[in-house]
């Protein structure tokens, strides 16, 4: 059976009170030793930062495994409030919203067995999503090696100081981001 | 109270608009999803990438699989819009339900799917939207639920009304819900909107419009169902998904 898919649709510019939530952005437990910042600017094609994206991010355990884990928004059972993660258990996934700057900022451990994060960018006039990875390590694999070398600068994160990466993401324009299409 | 808005930057007429709408849709060529590009809609015009996209046909690609949620995210009265307050939110009480399969037909157990929507003056709980419709103190507009293990998920919530935006002179959204949806790999992640049948504003929306194949279109529209609908209580609605992309089980299963 082959079924015909749901189209997409722009995740419009009033998501902010129903698909944020608190912790989004703290995918790493609670003082771990091993955790990474990733930061940046989403930009748009006039280089303008992009005040209301919304950010995904999704990776394997440092161990590999790749199977995630409950619990990003944990609910508070009086209030039926998000109350975010328990601090100790690692879900793998991040949610993350820009400032009204363009900023965002991810506070995770290191992926396992691979070299990068996988992003994904919603915003109001972005009718279909995109798909990009930021590469912690320039790693040779097999999308690396795939995109042209002028462009490969795109998806990697420049670390900037040990443990803080910063990766931005331009949606048009000179230094456009490699997005990617899985088929 | 009267409402004046300030003009628009192109000030386009909605005769314009369709027109430019139409002219679009004639170059294209019945894809299922919304070109990213869409000059209709105003806002995608530096918002989407010129260079094409690259393909990504790694088995081992970590987005074939995807997060996982459960119990702890999501409790029994998510799912009921109108059980969030005090009181009895304003508007036309409305039950959508449907099933979430992958392109194969197979269920998506057990995932998130979350919904967003206006009140049913057609007013977001967001500072940012400045419609001067009334804010509802019973109605946040946000919920969410998991599928069951047939792929089942179940909103009852009040019909959203339409409302304006500045895309050009008397630009009018018609009444939808906003959707969030997980399949088993983050290739298959969906943000998408749903329609009400017979809304006269279809045609006059960039929106809705930018998925420019009408079939296409078609499935964003949700289909009343009368055995749906509650006696003295709700209308039903009934809306099916189907997710996009590819999973780690179904690489396994071409090899
Ligand atoms: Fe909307």
């Amino acid at each position: 059976m082959s079924l015909v898919p749901t189209p997409s649709q722009t995740v419009g510019p009033f998501y902010g009170y129903a698909l944020p939530f608190p912790g989004g952005a703290e995918v790493a437990p609670v003082g771990h030793p091993d955790l990474i910042t990733v930061h940046g600017y989403v930009y748009d094609g006039a280089g303008q930062p992009v005040p209301d994206a919304l950010l995904e991010t999704w990776q394997p355990a440092p161990d590999g495994s790749r199977g995630g884990a409950p619990g990003s928004m944990r609910r508070d059972p009086v209030t039926g409030r998000i109350v975010g993660r328990d601090g100790v258990t690692f879900t793998g996934f991040g949610r993350i919203a820009t400032d009204a700057d363009g900023h965002y900022a991810v506070r995770t451990l290191p992926p396992g067995g691979v070299p990068y994060l996988c992003v994904l960018v919603f915003a109001r006039g972005l009718l279909h999503h995109l798909y990009t990875r930021a590469y912690l390590r320039a790693e040779e694999d097999a999308l690396l090696s795939a995109v042209p070398a002028e462009r490969r600068g795109t998806l990697l994160a420049v670390e900037e100081r040990p443990g803080t990466y910063r990766f931005d993401i331009r949606l048009q324009g000179p230094g456009e981001t490699v997005f990617l299409d899985f088929g | 109270m009267t409402h004046v808005a300030a003009p628009l930057p192109d000030g386009l007429s909605q005769e314009q608009m369709d027109a430019e709408v139409a002219k679009v849709q004639a170059g294209t060529d019945g894809a299922v999803h919304p070109p990213r590009g869409f000059p209709p809609y105003r806002s995608s015009t530096l918002r989407h990438p010129r260079q094409p996209l690259i393909p990504v046909r790694d088995p081992e690609a970590v987005e074939l699989s995807g997060p996982a949620f459960g119990l702890t995210d999501v409790t029994a009265l998510d799912r009921d819009l109108t059980r969030q307050h005090a009181g009895e939110p304003l508007g036309e009480r409305i039950t959508v339900t449907g099933r979430v399969t992958d392109r194969q037909g197979r269920p998506i157990r057990r995932q998130l799917v979350e919904l967003w929507q206006a009140n049913a003056s057609g007013r977001y709980a967001h500072q940012l939207d400045q419609h001067p419709a009334p804010l509802d103190p019973n109605f946040t507009g946000f919920g969410r639920c998991l599928t069951d293990d047939e792929g089942r998920y179940s909103f009852t919530t009040i019909k959203p009304g339409a409302y304006p935006w500045r895309n050009h002179v008397n630009a009018w959204r018609p009444a939808h819900l906003h959707f969030s949806l997980f399949g088993t790999a983050f290739t298959q992640r969906l943000v998408t909107q749903m329609y009400f049948p017979g809304d006269p504003l279809f045609a006059h929306d960039p929106v809705l419009q930018s998925v420019t194949d009408p079939a296409a279109r078609a499935r964003l529209v949700a289909a009343y169902d009368h055995g749906l609908s509650v006696p003295e209580w709700s209308l039903g609605y009934r809306w099916d998904i189907v997710l996009d992309g590819p999973s780690a089980t179904l690489f396994e299963e071409d090899r």
